[in-house]
């Protein structure tokens, strides 16, 4: 390791500034606080989380990023409610979760839509689960499908969509139940690139049509920029808040801002937390048997 | 030879490969037509196997009688015995065992066990030995569902209900269901209950373990997502795992359903033998080995007959599945899908 020092984060514009500090203003939807987590093994305890805390202001875009193993799908399954911790604790609007609810709506990596039901079925689901009669349920789960951009596909299977359309299904489906958290791990990881940048600017636009609060579990450090407000790096084995940054790029964004010097910036400096600089291994000693003489020409 | 048609020749026996609809076609045929084969060259052509001479002309054999079949050197003994006599020889043809009879022999009593009526005022016809056998196996069938998929169900979806259960429904099916034959008879009488009893006790075990792997193979973060928008335990077990396990329940069912025949023949063995066993038994009694073997060929038909349309209605009523054909499946649904434009709406 070297001590060369991260790399500064770039200073906010005036109008993104003010941004941020509305946004610290607002009411903290979600609460960590001081969240561990232990597994156990067969070979002894392996502790995934230590010390967790943070939290999640009203209509914030919270990414969550870390080298794998960082324990970030841990922390996420957490606040599901789908794991226990083992320390700590978690508020939701101030209330402590206890299990899975309503108030926490999740999009997972794999696609998880229920494939017996129709994408109007699907998106129902939850409004079905809160009481609603069937009738109602469907049109409002309509009115959802058609937020997500799939008019006329209401009626079609999940088999019949494509990667990018399953994953806005999955997000009109959480979204209907009313969730005061979205959250979402690594959702756009089974897609292709150009679906990947698509279905970004597409979960922009929604979060910006709908009151929702999300927090967005990624290891792709430029769709953390290019989202969020807020980034929470984690480091691993076991998982630590390493640093809270809030990121300085104007909104709304564009895929334009990717060459700014705040995006950049903001991209460098987690480059930095996340891969540490490595001390330079002396290559030239390392032998190798020569297989090639054609290849000597591509360096 | 063209390269194209060698690699297409290849192509058949692929490993993984797929079948063209002509290819599966043929294929499923000749898989019936080379035991058919087989059957009709060991009864029709007479140098192969043949061990036995039927009898036409006696001759001066004064054992032997016109139809009579008996062992190769056995005829030519006798044939010698009476060549040295000076008498007439005994005439006779290649013939095999009357055990075997041959495909058109028995493709007749196929025809005329359904046309005869039975020799006995007592005894059944065909069809009816063929119905009471159905009966058994479907009450046999349906009571063992009734209770065995409910319970395979929840332990597969309830750890502690396979726990608890698992383990002696592992031992109980090493059990023969035969082995409880005596004492079926003992609690339930000698006519059908006994029978439907066997059946149970066979289909029963398997099918809670069975019902229960399908059951625990359903994807975790279905449940999980469910769980997230607020699904109720309840609705976690009948919205989400049943509806995720059930086609592949009713496949399960349907193999099940083929183990159940396969106990039927011992089934109705026991205490006063019935139905088709009884017909197949009263046959060989009278040495009509063309109407056992009829009999015999009648439940194969009849089972592959009722896996075949049960595979039927299976394509239909699931209309999710990616081999889902369209049918049954639109009365499960209030309106028909729209044809799919892939990437068109991204």
């Amino acid at each position: 390791m070297t001590d060369r020092p991260a790399p500064a984060l770039p200073v906010a514009d005036e109008a993104t500034a003010a941004r941020l500090d509305r946004m610290r203003g607002r009411e903290k939807v979600l609460e960590v606080k001081s969240l561990g987590k232990t597994f156990e093994s067969s070979q002894g305890p392996v502790e995934a989380l230590r010390d967790v805390s943070f939290s999640v202001h009203r209509r914030e875009f919270l990414c969550i990023v870390g080298a794998s193993g960082c324990g970030k799908s841990t922390l996420v399954r957490l606040l599901a409610g789908l794991e226990e911790s083992t320390s700590g604790e978690i508020l939701v609007d101030g209330r402590p979760v206890d299990g899975p609810g309503r108030d926490r709506g999740m999009v997972f990596q794999g696609y998880t839509l229920f494939p017996w039901l129709t994408v109007v079925r699907n998106v129902a689901f939850g409004l079905e689960m809160s009481g609603m009669g069937r009738g109602a349920a469907d049109s409002e789960a309509r009115e959802w499908i058609d937020l997500v951009g799939l008019r006329g596909f209401e009626d079609n299977y999940p088999h019949q969509l494509s990667g990018g359309m399953k994953q806005r299904v999955a997000i009109a489906r959480s979204l209907a139940a009313r969730p005061r958290v979205l959250l979402m791990d690594e959702p756009f990881g089974a897609l292709d690139a150009q679906t990947r940048a698509q279905m970004q600017s597409h979960l922009l636009q929604i979060w910006k049509n709908v009151d929702i609060t999300i927090v967005f579990i990624t290891h792709d450090l430029d769709e953390a920029v290019y989202l969020s407000d807020r980034i929470l790096v984690l480091d691993p084995r076991p998982g630590r808040v390493r640093e809270h940054l809030e990121v300085p790029v104007p909104r709304p964004r564009s895929f334009e801002q990717i060459v700014s010097s705040a995006f950049q910036g903001t991209r460098a400096r987690l480059d930095h937390l996340i891969h540490p600089p490595q001390p330079v291994h002396d290559i030239e000693r390392i032998p190798m048997v020569r297989f090639t003489v054609v290849g000597d020409e591509v360096e | 030879m063209k390269p194209s048609g060698h690699r297409r020749g290849a192509s058949l026996f692929r490993i993984q490969g797929t079948l063209a609809p002509r290819p599966r076609a043929i294929l499923w045929v000749l898989s019936f037509l080379v035991p058919l084969l087989a059957w009709s060259a060991v009864s029709y052509v007479p140098w192969i196997w043949h061990p036995l001479v039927e009898v036409s002309e006696p001759g001066d054999v004064r054992w032997f009688t016109p139809g009579m079949r008996v062992d190769e050197q056995a005829f030519d003994r006798a044939n010698a015995l009476v060549a040295k006599n000076a008498g007439t020889l005994a005439v006779g043809t290649p013939a095999n065992p009357v055990f075997l009879p041959a495909p058109h022999e028995v493709a007749r009593a196929l025809f005329t066990s359904f046309a005869t009526p039975p020799r006995l005022s007592e005894e059944m016809w065909l069809h009816e030995s063929l119905l009471h056998s159905m009966r058994t196996i479907a009450l046999g069938f349906l009571i063992s569902s009734l209770i065995g998929i409910p319970l395979g169900i929840a332990c597969g979806a309830i750890p502690a209900m396979a726990r608890l259960s698992e383990p002696f429904l592992e031992f109980f099916r090493y059990l023969p269901a035969p082995a409880f034959g005596a004492l079926c008879v003992a609690v339930l009488g000698i006519n059908d209950a006994p029978k439907i009893a066997i059946i149970f006790i066979g289909t029963f075990f398997q099918q809670v373990l069975v019902v229960a792997n399908t059951v625990r193979r359903v994807e975790p973060s279905l449940i999980e997502a469910a769980q997230t928008l607020g699904a109720p335990p309840r609705h976690q077990l009948l919205r989400v795992v049943v509806p995720a396990s059930i086609a592949d329940l009713y496949t399960d069912q349907r193999v099940l359903l083929g183990w159940a025949w396969t106990y039927l023949v011992v089934a109705e063995l026991i205490g006063t033998s019935s139905g088709i066993t009884y017909f197949i038994n009263l046959q060989a009694k009278y040495r009509a080995y063309d109407n056992v073997m009829a009999a015999i060929l009648i439940i194969g038909v009849v089972g592959l007959g009722s896996d075949l349309v049960l595979a039927w209605i299976g394509r239909r009523l699931f209309p999710w599945r990616k081999d889902a054909k369209p049918g049954l499946g639109a009365l499960f649904r209030r309106r028909s899908g729209k044809p799919v434009v892939l990437e068109g709406a991204a």
